[in-house]
C-alpha cells in the first residue's frame, strides 16, 4: 500500500480533539507492538491496536474512523497493562467511539438487540453495551 | 459485625445465587453483609475518556450515600468493584473533577470511603487461616481453576487487589477450602464482556480459549467473581464443545458458592440450580455433596 504523508493530515484538528477527549498523547507510542500482542481481540480488528496508534501519528484518521477496531475493543485494559510507555490504547479507542457517539452516530439500535439477550443476560452487559454503542 | 454491602443491578436478579451464597457464607464466619439503603446502578462501565464526568455521577452517588452511614463499602461483582473503586479514586485525588461531580449530584463527597471486594474482606479482615479453620466440608480432590478476567485486576494502580499479571488471591482461597487450585494461563484474559450484545462469535472464541485452556491444565471446575464472565462462559459452552474435539464442558461457579459449600451450607441454598451447567453431579462424584 502506498501512503502519502502530508503535514495537513498529521495536524488534523480531529486528531488533536481525539487527544483531548482520550487524555492520551499519541506520540508517546514507540511502536513496540506489545498492545497488539496482549489484546484478546486483535484477530477481529481491521486495524490492530499498535497500528491504530501509528495510523493516528501519521494522520490517517479516515482509515481509523472507518475500521471496526473501536467497536470490537472490549475495554479489558490489557493493552495499557502491557504498554511500556503507559499509553492506553483502550482510552484512544473509547475516544474514537465517543467522537462518533457525541455526533449521535449510534453503532447499535436498541430495537435490534435480540429479545432473549435482553431477557436473560446480566443487566451489567446491557447497561455496558448501551454505554459503548449508543449515544 | 455488619459490613456495608453494595449488590449492584445484576446480583439482585440474574446472579441471585452469587448474592445468597455470599450472604450465607458471611454469616457462617460471623459477619453480616448488610445491603446499603437506597442504592442505584453504578453504570456498569468506568468511562475511559477522562472528560466524561457525567458517567461518574451514578457511581459517585452510591459512594456518597454509603459514606453517610459508614466508612467502607463491599462489593461482590467485579464490575461494580472496578467502577466504584476507580470513581472513588477520582473523587479522592482530583479536586477539579470532584467539584464538578459533586455539583451534578448535589453532595460534598470527598473520596474517603474504603471500597473493598468481598475477597479482600476474606483475605485481609478475616484471614484465610480463619476461613480454613471454619471449613466443615473440605473440597478435597476437586481441581478448581480460578478465572479472574479483567475488571477485578486492571488497571493495577486503581484496583491493587492483587498482582495484575500473576494474581493468587482466589487460588489461595480455594486452597484454604481444601481444593486443588489449578493455574491456567488464560485466567486474566477477557471473556468478551459486553460484546455478548453484538458479537457472539468473538465471545465464543474468547470464552472458549479460557475454558479449554483450564481443562487442558487439569481443571474440573472454573471459579469466577463476575456475573458477566459467568454468563459468557456458560452461554458459550455448547458452541465451544461442538468446535473442540474432546471438550465436554466444564461447570462455571461463583467463588462464594464454593465458599458456602466448604463452610457447610446446604447445597440447595447456594444457587447451583441457577447455573446452566450444573456443578452438582461433579461435586457428588467427588464426595463433596450427597
Ligand atoms: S504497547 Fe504502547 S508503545 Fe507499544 S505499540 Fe502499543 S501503545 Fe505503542
Ligand atoms: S482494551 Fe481494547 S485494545 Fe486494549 S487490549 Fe483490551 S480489547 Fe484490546
Amino acid at each position: 500500500m502506498k501512503i502519502k504523508l502530508t503535514k495537513g493530515a498529521i495536524e488534523n484538528p480531529l486528531i488533536r480533539q481525539l487527544e483531548r477527549v482520550s487524555g492520551e498523547e499519541l506520540k508517546r507510542c514507540y511502536q513496540c507492538g506489545k498492545c497488539s500482542a496482549g489484546c484478546p481481540v486483535t484477530f477481529a480488528m481491521e486495524i490492530p491496536p499498535s497500528q491504530i496508534m501509528r495510523f493516528l501519528q501519521i494522520g490517517m484518521m479516515d482509515d481509523v474512523m472507518k475500521a471496526n477496531s473501536m467497536w470490537v475493543c472490549v475495554g479489558c485494559l490489557q493493552c495499557y497493562a502491557r504498554c511500556p510507555q503507559s499509553v492506553s490504547v483502550a482510552n484512544v479507542l473509547e475516544g474514537l467511539r465517543q467522537l462518533h457517539l457525541r455526533k449521535g452516530e449510534d453503532r447499535e439500535q436498541i430495537k435490534d438487540v435480540p429479545f432473549p439477550f435482553l431477557k436473560n443476560a446480566p443487566q451489567q452487559a446491557i447497561v455496558c453495551g448501551f454505554r459503548k454503542f449508543v449515544s | 459485625m455488619k459490613i456495608p454491602y453494595y449488590p449492584g443491578c445484576t446480583l439482585n436478579t440474574v446472579a441471585k445465587g452469587f448474592e445468597t451464597s455470599a450472604k450465607e457464607a458471611a454469616l457462617s464466619i460471623g459477619f453480616e453483609l448488610a445491603e446499603m439503603p437506597a442504592w442505584n446502578c453504578c453504570g456498569a462501565t468506568f468511562p475511559l475518556t477522562p472528560d466524561n464526568l457525567i458517567a461518574l455521577s451514578a457511581p459517585a452517588k452510591v459512594l456518597s450515600s454509603a459514606r453517610k452511614t459508614g466508612e467502607s463499602l463491599t462489593t461482590l461483582c467485579s464490575v461494580c468493584y472496578n467502577v466504584l473503586k476507580r470513581t472513588n479514586s477520582v473523587m479522592k485525588n482530583d479536586r477539579e473533577k470532584r467539584a464538578v461531580i459533586n455539583g451534578f449530584i448535589e453532595t460534598d463527597y470527598d473520596g474517603s470511603l474504603n471500597v473493598t471486594h468481598f475477597l479482600e474482606i476474606l483475605r485481609d479482615n478475616i484471614g484465610f487461616d480463619k476461613v480454613k479453620a471454619a471449613v466443615k466440608q473440605p473440597l478435597t480432590g476437586l481441581k478448581a481453576a480460578a478465572y479472574y478476567g479483567c475488571m477485578l485486576l486492571r488497571p493495577f494502580e486503581d484496583m491493587g487487589i492483587d498482582d495484575a499479571e500473576d494474581p493468587v488471591v482466589m487460588e489461595n482461597l480455594l486452597a484454604a477450602l481444601g481444593a486443588e487450585a489449578i493455574k491456567s494461563p488464560n485466567r486474566i484474559e477477557c471473556c468478551g464482556a459486553h460484546l455478548a450484545m453484538t458479537n457472539e462469535d468473538i465471545v465464543v472464541k474468547l470464552s472458549g480459549t479460557i475454558m479449554t485452556s483450564a481443562v487442558r491444565n487439569g481443571a474440573e471446575l472454573i471459579v469466577t467473581t463476575c456475573p458477566l464472565c459467568q454468563y459468557n462462559l456458560e452461554k458459550s459452552q455448547s458452541r465451544v464443545a461442538s468446535d473442540t474435539p474432546g471438550y465436554a464442558g466444564i461447570p462455571i461457579v461463583y467463588f462464594t458458592q464454593m465458599l458456602g459449600l466448604a463452610l457447610g451450607q446446604d447445597v440447595d441454598t447456594l444457587g447451583f440450580d441457577k447455573n446452566i451447567w450444573d456443578a452438582r453431579p461433579l461435586l457428588r462424584k467427588k464426595g463433596i455433596i450427597k
